[in-house]
């Protein structure tokens, strides 16, 4: 489909696992904002980098170490200008985005707050970016404020100069986990910024989907994961204003991370290498650095594009197909959200029908997608949640149409 | 769909469509307790009154009632247990739980690799004698992420029951 910039059915071709059948069935994989599927570039990237260049990184002279180190520093570059971030050094490999937003906390984050300070968070918020500041909340006195939601999922900004009056953190979702909502992050990072703020972004589900830059978003902090964005799971990304890194204290400690130790204590590596203590997971890195080679072949405006698309798409055919008997959550305009739809259909619960849904090869995730105050202000336990991604099309929007129809013969309703 | 019409029995949908003992009972006197399913998001409130704490195994649920909100499976659980217990003694719930949680567990414990223990070993036509209508939830094992649905309020009452114990 030119219109879209890229043909849909050749990326598809190019990921094996969708080739698989379940139940007899198609697989239709509508689970990609928990995690994405992987193209055989980054399966491929990944076994070439342990079939002829593996060794530990960093300090050693042999021609293995160079290539593995190569290799991963290369990907740390391809991970920097991939989010408009200005030198490679800037990017920190952790775990993953839970991994990277507990390292703002732990080290950032005992560094500057106290008692007294307060930060500010929204209900939108998935628990990665709500518990490791409730842990230091706790632990040090902090105030957590909360920025509301109005019922169709936006953020409600009708107190925000006041929420905003002091604080010394914003940390903010750039895309919701579980209704898509887009949060004016730019807009608010400058207010935040006038207050005095440091704004920590959690793009988890936004660097996968959408083109970022860094300095355009008005981020100091931005953290995502790699297995939502083909990448392979164990990796995530930090990225941070080089000022601020170079003031944190490390994170965790251990080999990679020092400059030097002596018997009454240590000097710290420069960033990144400061927060990166042990052996880093070098296959990993390299394959996030093939994901992000497949991401640019295709282009990040037409990944968005065709998300808006399918996302218009999915809102439209199926609101009309169910009327009444499909809610869906979140804003209704799609190119306010991203290609995540939360619904409830008929009366069913939605671990009941995402059950029969597998049954007829539809994955769907059922459950409170590890956002539990923003279900509280949805007013519901659960949610039945649709994400696609590059791979989808109509045709698995209509699929999943199908086998809801199909769920609601099932129990009769 | 075999699979699907052996995990959704039609006693099941009705017990799902038309819980009983569906509702809040004053606490104290009656036990509350509160039970999650972090993985799914199931909340269950168990309501239970029992005649005289003190009584131990011998005491006698006279009432109970079910709140909270779930799938169908742990919904249906819920609503069959609270007919299956009103009336007994705690020593028979016990009973009733061990074998229920037999039922549901054979298959848990075989697919994390570990042995039954011989109090979980209950002969199977016992617990089949007892179960009733409880019977119809054996199909949820072919589904193991749903055992924990099954189980919530089984757990959540056995909970319950222990704490109106130690508060005798």
């Amino acid at each position: 489909m030119a219109v879209n910039g890229f043909d849909v059915a050749a990326v598809a071709a190019d990921f094996p696992i969708l080739s698989r059948r379940v139940h007899d069935h198609r697989l239709v994989f509508l689970d990609s904002a928990a995690s994405s599927q992987k193209p055989r570039q980054v399966l491929d990237a990944m076994d070439h980098y342990y079939e002829t260049s593996h060794a530990n990184v960093h300090r050693a002279a042999y021609t293995l170490a160079e290539e593995a180190t190569n290799a991963m520093e290369g990907a740390r570059a391809k991970v920097a200008s991939f989010i408009g971030a200005g030198h490679a050094d800037q990017v920190v490999f952790t775990k993953n985005a839970t991994e990277a937003i507990n390292l703002i906390a732990r080290s950032w984050g005992a560094a500057n707050l106290g008692p007294g300070d307060a930060i500010l968070l929204s209900q939108l918020e998935h628990h990665a970016n709500i518990v490791p500041w409730q842990q230091l909340a706790a632990e040090r006195g902090v105030e957590i404020r909360w920025i509301p939601l109005t019922a169709d999922g936006y953020l409600d900004l009708s107190d925000i100069e006041s929420l905003m009056e002091g604080i010394k953190l914003l940390g903010i979702s750039a895309m919701s986990n579980v209704v898509g909502t887009i949060p004016p992050v730019r807009h608010l990072a400058d207010m935040a910024h006038a207050a005095g703020a440091v704004v920590a972004v959690d793009a988890c589900q936004y660097v996968p989907h959408v083109p970022t830059d860094v300095t355009e978003l008005g981020a100091d902090f931005l953290s995502f994961s790699g297995h939502k964005m083909l990448g392979p799971t164990g990796i995530g990304v930090l990225w941070g204003r080089p000022d601020l890194l170079d003031e944190m204290p490390p994170f965790l400690g251990g080999g990679g991370m020092i400059l030097d130790v002596r018997l009454d204590g240590f000097v710290p590596a420069a960033v990144p290498h400061k927060f990166e203590a042990g052996t880093p997971p070098i296959a990993e890195i390299v394959g996030l650095g093939a994901a992000v080679d497949y991401l640019e072949a295709l282009g990040m405006d037409a990944v968005r594009r065709h998300e808006i698309e399918l996302t218009a798409y999915a809102l439209s055919t199926l609101s009309e197909r169910f009327g009444d008997k499909l809610t869906i959550h979140g804003p209704m305009t799609a190119e306010d959200r991203g290609g995540v739809m939360s619904f409830a259909f008929a009366d069913l619960h939605p671990h009941d029908l995402s059950q029969v849904l597998d049954q007829h090869g539809v994955c769907v995730r059922p459950g409170h997608h590890c956002a539990k105050p923003l279900m509280r202000v949805l007013g519901v336990g659960a949610t039945a949640r649709a994400s696609w991604y590059i791979y989808n099309d109509e045709s698995d929007i209509d699929a999943l149409g199908d086998a809801l129809e199909a769920a609601g013969d099932f129990f009769a309703f | 769909m075999s699979g699907l019409e052996e995990l959704y029995r039609e006693i099941i949908l009705d017990h799902y469509r038309s819980p009983r003992n569906r509702g809040e009972l004053p606490s104290p006197p009656a036990q509350r307790v509160e039970g999650f399913n972090p993985l799914c998001g199931d909340e269950i409130v168990v309501y239970v009154e029992v005649d005289d704490p003190g009584k131990g195994d011998d005491a006698v649920v006279t009432d109970i009632r079910i709140g909270g909100q779930g799938c169908s499976i742990s919904q249906s659980s819920a609503s069959m247990m609270s007919a299956a217990v009103k009336g007994r003694t705690v020593g028979e719930i016990h009973e009733l739980t061990k074998a229920f949680k037999a039922m549901m567990s054979i298959h848990e414990e075989g697919l994390e690799g570990g042995e039954a223990s011989e109090d979980d070993a209950a002969p199977s036509d016992v617990s089949e004698l007892k179960l009733g209508d409880l019977e119809a939830l054996r199909g949820v094992v072919k589904f193991p992420v749903r055992i924990k649905c099954a189980t919530l309020s089984w757990n959540t009452l056995a909970q319950g029951l222990e704490e109106a114990a130690a508060g005798a």
